[in-house]
């Protein structure tokens, strides 16, 4: 039986033991390989196999959950049961109007992302890859850290009103970080088919950041321009994203845009969309609800356009359609999107360097998070490679700095947006395209011995 | 060799309705070989023989490929084999209480929290968790330990919303449903319903507070903003893996150098930090890790001086240890266990809270994390509060919203001049914490009494 006849097999087993009005069952499976080093060798190296069954039944308003990773019938069957007694107990959920019907649904013509080439590599594979980065830090005298994951993700989706949808994915991650005495440099790769993993550009570009790191010296903390790469706006996206730009946050007032769609609240060179079928991504067509999912313009030329929904967000909105952006059931933040691409622009990091008079170059931010989410407001600081900029050059590397700053402020400040995005993990489930950009202006709060 | 099996229990009542009800069942086994000094890890939720076979097969194969990198090679401080049987302690087991009960109860206290906020709370959760986690360890030295662990909590919050504002109060320490080793006793214990009314209030008024004031104060930080403290400028730079650089790849490394080591000034003299795997209903209590080395307590900071680490069987012995300090520990049966925190606690001094109050002239008082960020050494810290209260001399005054601090971790500490007493000190979870690749969320805990530091830059971005 293959692993596709394994999961449908068990998505219409918990629909023939359900009793509930409704009931919707979610099956993901993964084959999870990685490879983990430091100091130049092979400290971690992990296999997983596991497949999660989630059950989701619903009687008139009242919705209960249980999940389990046991497949045989008997522990099947009692999740089905248990889910269905967590549901019977429950207040009315007032505003549950419905599980998604198969015309709800959608069709789907865009397909996941899979490689065969992912789904059959081996450690070896991945050692001899590693081993291209730490013989590169060692002949350079530095040490290398990072990991190097492959993965099989399979999505089976059903549920009582109709829906039946089953996708595989790949994906294959690798980081590299490189230290040297005094600094540190990084970079990473993320592909479905791990055959165009660019290792040697990935060890190339860590160790040559490395290289340039070292020997930093102290800034003051204070205003300055500043040119993010794709890895520092990517994670202020993703912040973006889990701060506002889901339903449920916009419903209860959390976001910022609650109150502001149609309103401009940031610079007009900034445009940001979520598509989850697009093949630049790692598109996966269909959410854990198994909608389609669309593509949502969520803010265009710094105006509030839209958020995404999932189908209890939908419903709690007259004339709301799912957006096919569910998470997996017992997540319990609504809809997020997974699949952030910001648009480019036509410069590259060197023209951002070159327009710079005084500023900060960084690589990358490091321990992020929010402060204040209505305004946007996160604080982190700067990791693997942070440099001064000045008159159009980079002159010298900096230690690190800690920032406080508002993301929607920062985006309001662009001047310049590179042309090459990258693609960067968002959550193990998504991803977020994102290039390098130059902002006006940028507020280092702080700064760290090293 | 591991089998792991967890059962949990999440309910969250929002806004007069339940959000979200869910049992989970989480089985499975992994298997850690060591051959010729390289490491491999397999693991499987499918059960059988075949499947065990299949996967120590798997297993060896992986360490195989990972000694074709050349480097570090493991060698394993030794320990005694033992046969055992552990199970933590509780009074009435949470999956027995009935979901019904279970619901009436953060119902009303939800309820409560809405009434409380005179319409300003947008959003007001009740929450209440349970985890039982079984889990049986074999080893080819010989020991065969199974042990139980049973976990519970409940809590509250409040979101209130005003123009451009957001405000959050919870109860009793953030979003957070598991407080400890314990049973259904636990959340009784909390009085949620009694507590509730004022968290809704407390989170409207926040909505109208004063910002916290920028430069240099006196702070004193309560039980709840001490976990976050403790736990991330001294529980994970002390963690000797980060120090080697296993963990450079994702969370970072350390400035506790092995250089430091019984020598260097961590904080003041009045700054003593244990690791305690051995205090009863910590989050960070066990009898054995998952490397068999039975739980102990190490004293990581003696009057401010950095004296010890967590350690491994692998890492104690490249550190020239003869044993392991047993802080090994797996997030479930999927992962290869890591360095991991036990309970971090500081040990207590000899001062009320209030007394502490009435000797500072000016400063702020702050309760529960709501905001954390530090660099990948640990040194630079930005932290930020629910909640803080302005300390103008000797009394507490007007409500300051989301006060933040920053630091350098050694300047930070060597700024504690007060400890709270015993009768101040209390043990948290923190079922949070994060570390590894691929990504492992441990439970740990930690215990503190209300800690003044003098002279910390509070306000930052105001």
């Amino acid at each position: 039986m293959t692993a596709k006849e394994r999961i449908q097999e068990v998505l219409e087993k918990c629909l023939r033991f359900a009793s509930a009005d409704q009931t919707e069952v979610v099956v993901t499976g993964q084959d999870t390989y990685l490879t983990r080093y430091a100091t130049n060798y092979i400290h971690q190296n992990t296999a997983q196999t596991d497949t999660q069954v989630c059950v989701r039944s619903v009687f008139g308003k009242k919705i209960g959950l249980a999940a389990t990773n046991a497949l045989d019938d008997a522990s099947l069957k009692r999740t089905v049961e248990h889910a269905e007694r967590i549901a019977k107990v429950q207040p009315d959920l007032l505003d549950f109007l419905s599980l998604p019907s198969k015309d709800d649904a959608g069709e789907i013509t865009a397909q996941a992302v899979f490689s065969d080439r992912t789904a059959a590599s081996t450690a070896e594979e991945r050692a001899r890859a590693v081993g291209r980065i730490t013989a590169l830090s060692v002949k350079n005298g530095f040490d290398a850290a990072g990991a190097f994951s492959t993965a099989v993700m399979r999505f089976g989706i059903a549920n009582s009103l109709g829906i039946r949808r089953y996708t595989e994915a790949t994906r294959a991650n690798l980081t590299a970080i490189v230290m040297g005495p005094t600094g540190s440099g990084f970079a990473e790769g993320l592909q479905s088919d791990v055959g165009k993993m660019a290792v040697d550009r990935v060890a190339e570009t860590a160790v040559g950041k490395c290289r340039d790191a070292q020997n930093p010296v102290a800034v003051e903390p204070g205003d300055y321009e500043v040119i993010l790469e794709p890895a520092a706006v990517a994670d202020m996206l993703q912040f973006l994203a889990y701060m506002g730009l889901g339903a449920l946050a916009l419903q209860e007032g959390r976001s910022f845009m609650s109150g502001r769609i149609g309103q401009k609240v940031t610079g007009e060179n900034f445009t940001l969309w979520d598509d989850g079928t697009d093949p630049a991504g790692m598109a996966i067509p269909f959410d854990f609800e198994g909608v389609r999912r669309q593509k949502v313009m969520l803010i265009e030329k710094g105006v509030a356009k839209s958020v995404v929904y999932d189908s209890y967000t939908a419903g709690r909105e007259p004339g709301k359609k799912s957006t096919g952006h569910a998470l997996p059931p017992a997540a319990q933040i609504g809809a997020l999107p997974l699949n952030l691409f910001m648009k480019p622009g036509d410069a590259e990091v060197e023209d951002l360097i070159k327009a710079t008079k005084r500023g900060i170059l960084v690589t990358r931010f490091h321990y992020t998070n929010p402060l204040h989410p209505v305004l946007t407001t996160i604080t982190g600081m700067t990791r693997d490679g942070t440099f001064l900029v000045e008159n159009g050059k980079v002159s010298s590397p900096v230690k690190n700095m800690r920032f406080t700053n508002g993301i929607l402020d920062a985006f309001d400040a662009i001047e310049a947006i590179g042309k090459r995005p990258a693609l960067v993990d968002m959550f193990g489930l998504g991803v977020c395209s994102a290039p390098a950009v130059k902002l006006k202006e940028f507020s280092f709060t702080g700064g760290t011995e090293h | 060799m591991r089998f792991v099996s967890r059962v949990g229990e999440t309910i969250t009542v929002k806004n007069g309705a339940v959000e979200g009800a869910t049992a989970s069942t989480d089985l499975g086994f992994g298997i850690r070989v060591l051959k010729d000094g390289a490491w491999g890890f397999a693991s499987s939720s499918t059960p059988g023989l075949e499947e065990v076979l299949a996967v120590a097969d798997r297993a060896v194969g992986i360490a195989k490929a990972s000694a074709l990198v050349p480097g570090q090679r493991a060698k394993l401080a030794p320990v005694e084999p033992v046969e055992d049987r552990w199970e933590s302690p509780y009074k009435k087991d949470p999956f027995d209480v009935k979901l019904a009960d279970k619901l009436e109860l953060l119902l009303s206290a939800e309820k409560r929290v809405r009434d409380g906020g005179g319409g300003k709370v947008m959003v007001a959760q009740a929450s209440a968790g349970a985890r039982r986690e079984e889990k049986s360890f074999a080893s080819t030295e010989g020991s065969y330990i199974e042990q139980a662990i049973t976990e519970c909590g409940a809590g509250l919050s409040a979101y209130a919303v005003g123009p451009g504002e957001l405000q959050r109060r919870t109860y009793p320490n953030g979003d957070r449903e598991l407080t400890g080793c314990y049973g259904w006793e636990a959340v009784e214990a909390l009085d949620l319903v009694g507590n509730a009314e004022r968290v809704g209030q407390e989170a409207a008024q926040l909505l109208e507070a004063k910002k916290c004031p920028s430069g240099p104060k006196d702070i004193i930080l309560d039980t709840t903003q001490m976990v976050l403290q403790i736990h991330e400028s001294c529980g994970h730079p002390t963690e000797l893996d980060r120090v080697y650089g296993t963990e450079a790849g994702f969370a970072g490394t350390s400035f506790l150098t092995t250089d430091k080591l019984g020598k260097f000034k961590y904080g003041s003299d009045k700054v003593t930090i244990v690791a305690d795997a051995t205090v009863p209903h910590g989050m960070g209590t066990f009898k054995y890790d998952d490397e068999g080395v039975p739980g102990q307590r190490t004293v990581l900071v003696d009057k401010g001086t950095f004296k010890n680490y967590t350690t491994s069987r692998e890492t104690a012995t490249r550190l020239g240890q003869k044993t392991s300090n047993g802080t090994m520990r797996a997030d479930g049966w999927n992962r290869m266990p890591i360095i991991r925190m036990t309970n971090i606690n500081l040990e207590p001094g000899d001062w009320t809270l209030d007394e502490m109050i009435k000797d500072t002239k000016d400063g702020v008082y702050m309760e529960i994390n709501k905001s954390w960020s530090i660099d990948d050494k640990r040194l630079n810290f930005q932290f930020g509060t629910e909640i803080g209260w302005e300390i103008k001399d000797g009394a507490l005054g007007d409500m300051f919203k989301s006060p933040n601090y920053t630091g350098i971790t050694p300047e930070f500490w060597a700024g504690c001049d007060a400890v709270g007493d015993k009768k101040h000190w209390k043990l948290w979870g923190t079922p949070n914490c994060g570390k590894g690749e691929p990504s492992q969320t441990a439970h740990v805990g930690h215990g503190s009494a209300p800690t003044r530091f003098r002279k910390v830059r509070v306000g930052v971005g105001q």
